[in-house]
């Protein structure tokens, strides 16, 4: 008992980081030093600031700080001004950003006072902060994969539950609709759902119709599998004992058979948002999707085509860790989720 | 005989509904090839009227879906505006490179997966098996886009590998020559390929060997006193192949699509380019072909797994007969 207790705190405890990211990635403004749009022509391409603990005369800071940045006037490198400290400051006061759309703040978890500069992950091509524009640029395509999920997964289990409970014409429809949209391959779905959208965009837009494109074309893997634990559920005794009583469809489907596809639902649930998220990816990436100013995963990676910011500049890959941190995770959970299901039902 | 007839007719009504899907998608699309002309002030309205007329854009939908019925049927596959040729010489040989490009990555991953995924199985729970799984997850993590991006960053600063000039560039590129350097322009784009399918492959390998390893007729080989990897050859293999197969399959039907992005970003011209442009200038006929193409080798790749299942495993012949 203690010992699978100690089994399911220890998978869950992937849940902590999983949680954590998505926590920062809803209020990129707070967790976030700038605003994404900020930019600083004077310090394009500038790499990570390194903290410090120990400064030039060697003395020991119990508080981490930064130095100041001078461009070199002749070789216009930028160095570290050693002169002037500016200390790592939480709940700092900084750029003005808005919680959710609907109230406006001014507090950032941390920063450093102001001509003072805290690039966690280096400067892009304007000057701009990198881990800030990660951070809002994860916020558009995290929550575009999120919806792109749930309305995949809501269509295809809806339709999954109607073909797999009602069986023949319903039933034999849905699955050539379902061969249909799984004979064409995924990207190219992708982009003739995207093409019947205009081309240029305002960006709000273009995250919506994103959410609904990848919405569109996911909804027949989850439905076909859907289907399938319906069609065995509705043979299951307590089904055929409900029937007896005189149970309604509906009662039997709520009550008896949707309880069972709750877990299977969960795992695709968790194994469908990165490939969602991915989806945004791809056609931001192409440039089809959220355009500049306004950050996404897809944009950001999309400036690693150009050839000298991918072979000079390391840190532009960070956003891309950091997106390929938040699919081990989620690939983690799934399995976790897996091992569960499979536990219960044994 | 008469279940794969039926399969035969099943996947043709399959491909006439894909055609006219993507047809009416592609036609719902707002804008048409000439729009760009528009915006040119030197070009008149009426001229750009009469490219419309003389090129039939503008057409009601059944006649355009008739016409492309018809250009099926003499091999021309419809007219390329962009290109101005017929789109079936324009997208044979594109589809040619994609296929040596994915033939031999499929091949790679395949013989890499199955002694790999072997392997784990084998060292069950060991840290050899961890170590695997480890690999696995996180080449599970990184998507194409990037692993297309990161081997060309080290590609261009390490080796002397053909880089392929950078991003989007290679969307004009010609086809390299076949006896110059073919496999040194191929090495990059397999490679990418090749670790973006291993990991689905290597855990279905894997899981597949761990189930046929379990079941009793392998102890019973084992209690038997057969040497062990005549086991493995001979009794356990066989049985692990049976889910393998229709996988297989399935890697078959992705032959023509898997490889889009990682040959948009690596420059291989294969359809990804070229499909990308069409799409971007809205050159109808030259996306459907591809899509087609693709569907075809999909559908085509269900089939053959169909098939092998039915080849391999005599209890779904029994229960179909």
């Amino acid at each position: 008992m203690s010992r699978g207790m100690h089994g399911r705190l220890r998978r869950a405890l992937w849940l902590v980081p999983l949680a954590a990211v998505h926590l920062a990635l809803l209020f990129p403004g707070f967790f976030a030093p700038y605003d994404f749009a900020e930019q600083n022509r004077d310090f394009p391409f500038v790499a990570p600031t390194r903290l410090h603990c120990v400064d030039a005369a060697g003395a020991f800071h119990l508080r981490p700080f930064v130095y100041a940045l001078k461009t070199d006037d002749v070789s216009s490198v930028v160095q570290e001004d050693t002169s002037r400290i500016f200390p790592l400051r939480f709940f700092i006061t900084g750029s003005r950003y808005s919680v959710l759309g609907h109230w406006h703040a001014r507090l950032h978890l941390f920063g450093v006072e102001r001509p003072g500069r805290l690039w966690l992950f280096g400067t892009d091509d304007f000057g701009r902060d990198v881990f800030s524009r990660m951070l809002f640029g994860g916020r558009i395509s995290v929550c575009a994969g999120i919806l792109g999920a749930a309305i995949a997964l809501f269509a295809g289990a809806s339709l999954g539950v109607l073909a797999g409970f009602y069986g023949r014409g319903t039933d034999a429809a849905l699955m050539r609709l379902v061969e249909l949209f799984l004979a064409l391959p995924w990207l190219y779905l992708l982009l003739a759902v995207r093409a019947i959208l205009p081309l240029r965009i305002r960006t709000i837009d273009a995250f919506l119709l994103l959410v609904a494109v990848t919405g569109l074309i996911g909804w027949a893997r989850p439905a076909r599998l859907v289907r399938g634990m319906v069609l065995s559920a509705r043979e299951r005794g307590f089904v055929l004992a409900a029937r007896s009583m005189c149970a309604s469809d509906w009662h039997i489907l709520r009550r008896h058979i949707l309880p069972q596809t709750y877990a299977t639902l969960l795992t695709i649930a968790v194994l469908l948002v990165p490939q969602f998220i991915l989806a945004e990816v791809t056609l931001s990436f192409l440039g089809l999707g959220v355009s500049e100013p306004i950050p996404s995963w897809g944009n950001l990676l999309a400036q690693l085509q150009s050839y000298r910011v991918l072979t000079s500049y390391w840190w532009m890959y960070l956003p891309a860790a950091t997106l390929v941190m938040l699919f081990l995770l989620y690939h983690r959970a799934s399995s976790a989720l897996e091992k569960r299901a499979t536990q219960v039902s044994v | 005989m008469v279940r794969t007839g039926q399969r035969l007719l099943h996947s043709l009504l399959l491909l006439a509904g894909v055609s006219l899907f993507s047809f009416v998608l592609l036609s719902v699309a707002p804008g048409n090839f000439f729009d760009e002309l528009r915006l040119n002030p030197q070009i008149s309205p009426q001229t750009v009227a009469s490219l419309e007329q003389q090129y039939g854009v503008n057409r009601s939908f059944p006649v355009r879906y008739a016409h492309w019925l018809g250009s099926i049927a003499n091999g021309s596959l419809g007219y390329s505006l962009l290109y101005r040729c017929d789109v079936g010489s324009l997208i044979l040989p594109r589809a040619r490179n994609t296929l040596v490009l994915t033939t031999a990555a499929t091949l790679f991953a395949w013989i890499l997966a199955l002694l790999w995924g072997i392997l784990e199985a084998l060292h069950r729970g060991k840290w050899l098996d961890r170590l695997g799984g480890a690999c696995t997850s996180l080449l599970l993590a990184i998507p194409d886009l990037l692993l297309g991006l990161i081997l060309l960053a080290l590609a261009a600063r390490v080796t002397r590998l053909p880089a392929f000039g950078d991003g989007l560039g290679g969307a004009f590129g010609s086809p390299p020559a076949a006896n110059a350097g073919l496999v040194s322009h191929l090495f990059l784009p397999v490679l990418a390929l090749t670790l973006s399918v291993l990991p689905v492959l290597v855990r279905h390998v894997r899981s597949a060997m761990i189930a046929a390893l379990d079941a009793p007729f392998v102890q019973a080989a084992h209690a038997h006193g057969i040497p062990a990897w005549r086991v493995l050859l001979r009794h356990a293999l066989p049985a692990a192949l049976n889910s393998l197969l229709s996988l297989l399959g399935f890697s078959i039907g992705g032959l023509l699509s898997m490889s889009l992005l990682t040959e948009v970003i690596l420059g291989w011209p294969g359809l990804g380019p070229l499909v990308l442009e069409a799409m971007f200038a809205r050159d109808t006929y030259v996306v459907m072909a591809a899509v087609m193409l693709s569907a075809v080798f999909l559908i085509f790749g269900n089939l053959v797994a169909d098939l092998f299942l039915y080849w391999n495993d005599p209890r779904i012949r029994v229960v179909s007969a």
